[in-house]
């Protein structure tokens, strides 16, 4: 089974996120980055069904050169060679986002593309569907469970607490969530091996819907604080009473 | 014509729909338009208190569960027929998920949890980022406009309501199209309260310890008849089922009471409770961010602190 992910180097934000003086972006000096948390499992899934199917896994991001460290973490968990489409820093929309990941998939014949449901920053939910519209290709989102059967695969998402069952035939796309398995950490052989692992860059050009159909980022804000302050109801079990005074009050008792 | 796709749960508009029908009635007023909604498979009622004049209702065989991509080709016919000049869903799992078809099948984007537009021959669109730790303010620009509205935001409103027009269509689905279909359901355990409808959540961090930590949790959960939710600590350590996890890659939850156990408040984690209506943090850190975005704080350990209060609950029941 040939299995392309595509992950995207995310910060790894923590308490609060602080805004660049031009409010454009965040201000990663204190930061550091990771794979986008869906991904991080679609890339665990990918290794567990080729340790389990044999085949390979192709690991691919778009962004600036600092993102080849989060394609050697996943070289360094058992994906097996990495694409790297270089851009400047700049970030894509959806649109042109898909358009360069299509082209490198259409080179290519995958027998399954992983995509995380959405990226953990820009939140867009679109650029796995796109990719499965383009090369006419079924796509199953959100998914939590899979299960291969042949030629065929189960899929499992959420749905009003049980699960929604999903079954396509291969090739095919899905976008996966968190929860879907429990990734491994990479080993230090691992680690090393990866360094040894071929990493390819090449440098899409930038294709959106251009004049026709953009979304341009102006400007990021931080939502205003809802300007509570906190009631300190004690410390320790001396705040007891309080705190069954409060469920009284609020009908939970 | 501004189009709206309603989702419904058999037969009554699903919450985040109405909050989307608030965002699409304001827009259909600045616009001066009218507002149609299109809806999959069977017709809902009491639109007309939305500002909704007239409802496309998409009737095939096939569409007897749900399709994405096929739902997306009722809603794309409707917009060539129609020509509406913006198309908006909630954005729900599904929500998104058909914008998104509509966008790749019509070569525009979509703007996916949007809280605010202003709207011109481009719209200037307020959006979510990191799960709602950020807003982004952007320029949406393409025909028609496509975009999902953040649920949890937008107050639903009912307005004073006329008439509503039923109209019929009978969709052209491709095979394609009905490739990814639901094939059967698994229905939540009976008898558990889930995470999303609860009054009263209680939630474990890595203060709690352990996954056997849990089980005073779960003792006060049990006597408040609340669910036990998790931070994304907590599930990635294993002690929780990664469908505990509440935040910004698991659940995001609407209680009467989020009492947070030992859960320090990363942004990723707030994002996931802060629509709760009040919120009791339990920390030994009176600094951890979770008390001070907390209404109320008790700086203990949780592992002294529950037992007292579940001991007393338990007392309250007996005397009564």
């Amino acid at each position: 089974m040939n299995i392309l992910v595509c992950i995207k180097r995310v910060p790894a934000t923590g308490a609060r996120i602080t805004l660049t003086a031009d409010e454009r972006g965040i201000d990663t000096r204190n930061l550091g980055f990771t794979i986008s948390p869906h991904e991080e499992c679609a890339v665990e899934e990918a290794v567990r069904l080729v340790e389990q199917f044999g085949g390979s896994v192709t690991v691919l991001t778009l962004g600036p050169a600092e993102a080849a460290e989060q394609l050697r973490d996943a070289l360094a968990v058992g994906a097996d060679r990495a694409i790297h489409l270089l851009t400047d820093g700049a970030e894509w929309d959806p649109l042109a986002t898909a358009n360069a990941i299509i082209e490198a998939a259409r080179a290519e014949s995958f027998d399954l593309l992983l995509f995380g449901n959405e990226a953990a920053d820009t939140g867009d939910y679109q650029v796995g569907i796109r990719v499965a519209v383009a090369l006419g290709l079924p796509c199953v989102t959100g998914v939590k469970g899979v299960e291969v059967r042949g030629e065929t695969v189960i899929a499992r998402r959420d749905f009003g607490g049980g699960w929604e069952m999903y079954q396509v035939p291969l090739p095919a796309v899905f976008t996966v969530k968190e929860g879907l398995n429990l990734p491994r950490y990479p080993s230090v052989p691992g680690r090393l091996r990866a360094k040894k692992k071929p990493l390819e860059q090449r440098e899409p050009a930038r294709q959106g819907g251009g004049a026709t159909s953009s979304l341009e980022m102006i400007r990021l804000a931080t939502p205003p604080e809802q300007g509570k302050t906190v009631q300190i109801l004690g410390q320790g079990v001396t705040a007891v009473p309080r705190i069954v005074e409060i469920l009284h009050e609020l009908r939970l008792v | 014509m501004i189009l709206a796709l309603v989702e419904q749960d058999g037969g009554k508009v699903n919450l985040h729909s109405l909050e989307m029908l608030t965002l699409a009635r304001r827009l259909a007023e600045e616009t001066a338009v009218p507002l149609h909604v299109v809806v999959i498979g069977q017709v809902v009622d009491g639109l007309g208190a939305h500002g909704v004049t007239a409802v496309h209702l998409a009737e095939h065989d096939a569409l007897d569960d749900y399709a994405p991509a096929a739902w997306a080709e009722c809603v794309v016919q409707l917009i060539a027929a129609e020509r509406p000049t913006a198309v908006l869903a909630a954005g729900t799992e599904r929500g998104n998920e058909v914008m998104a078809y509509l966008g790749a099948r019509l070569g525009v984007v979509m703007a996916a949890n949007v809280t605010a537009v202003s709207p011109g021959d481009d719209y200037r669109v307020t959006r979510l980022r990191w799960g709602g730790s950020l807003l982004e303010e952007a320029w949406l620009k393409g025909e028609p406009k496509l975009l999902t509205v953040a649920p949890l935001v937008i107050q639903a409103e009912t307005v004073e309501g006329g008439a509503v027009e039923i109209r019929p269509f009978t969709p052209q689905l491709s095979a394609d199209g009905l490739r990814v279909k639901v094939y059967g359901r698994t229905q939540p355990e009976s008898g558990k309260v889930t995470l999303a409808d609860a009054r009263v959540v209680v939630s474990g961090g890595r203060g709690v310890g352990s996954a056997e930590g849990f089980a005073v949790l779960e003792e006060l959960a049990d006597l408040l008849g609340g669910a036990v939710g998790g931070s994304r600590v907590a599930t990635n350590l294993g002690w929780r089922s990664h469908t505990a996890q509440v935040g910004q890659t698991g659940t995001r939850v609407a209680p009467d009471l989020y009492i947070a156990c030992g859960i320090s408040g990363a942004i990723q984690h707030w994002v996931g409770c802060k629509s709760a209506r009040h919120i009791l943090a339990i920390n030994t850190d009176p600094d951890a961010p979770m008390v001070t975005k907390a209404d109320y704080a008790v700086i203990g350990d949780l592992h002294e602190v529950l037992p007292a209060l579940i001991a007393e609950l338990r007392q309250r029941i007996q005397s009564k």
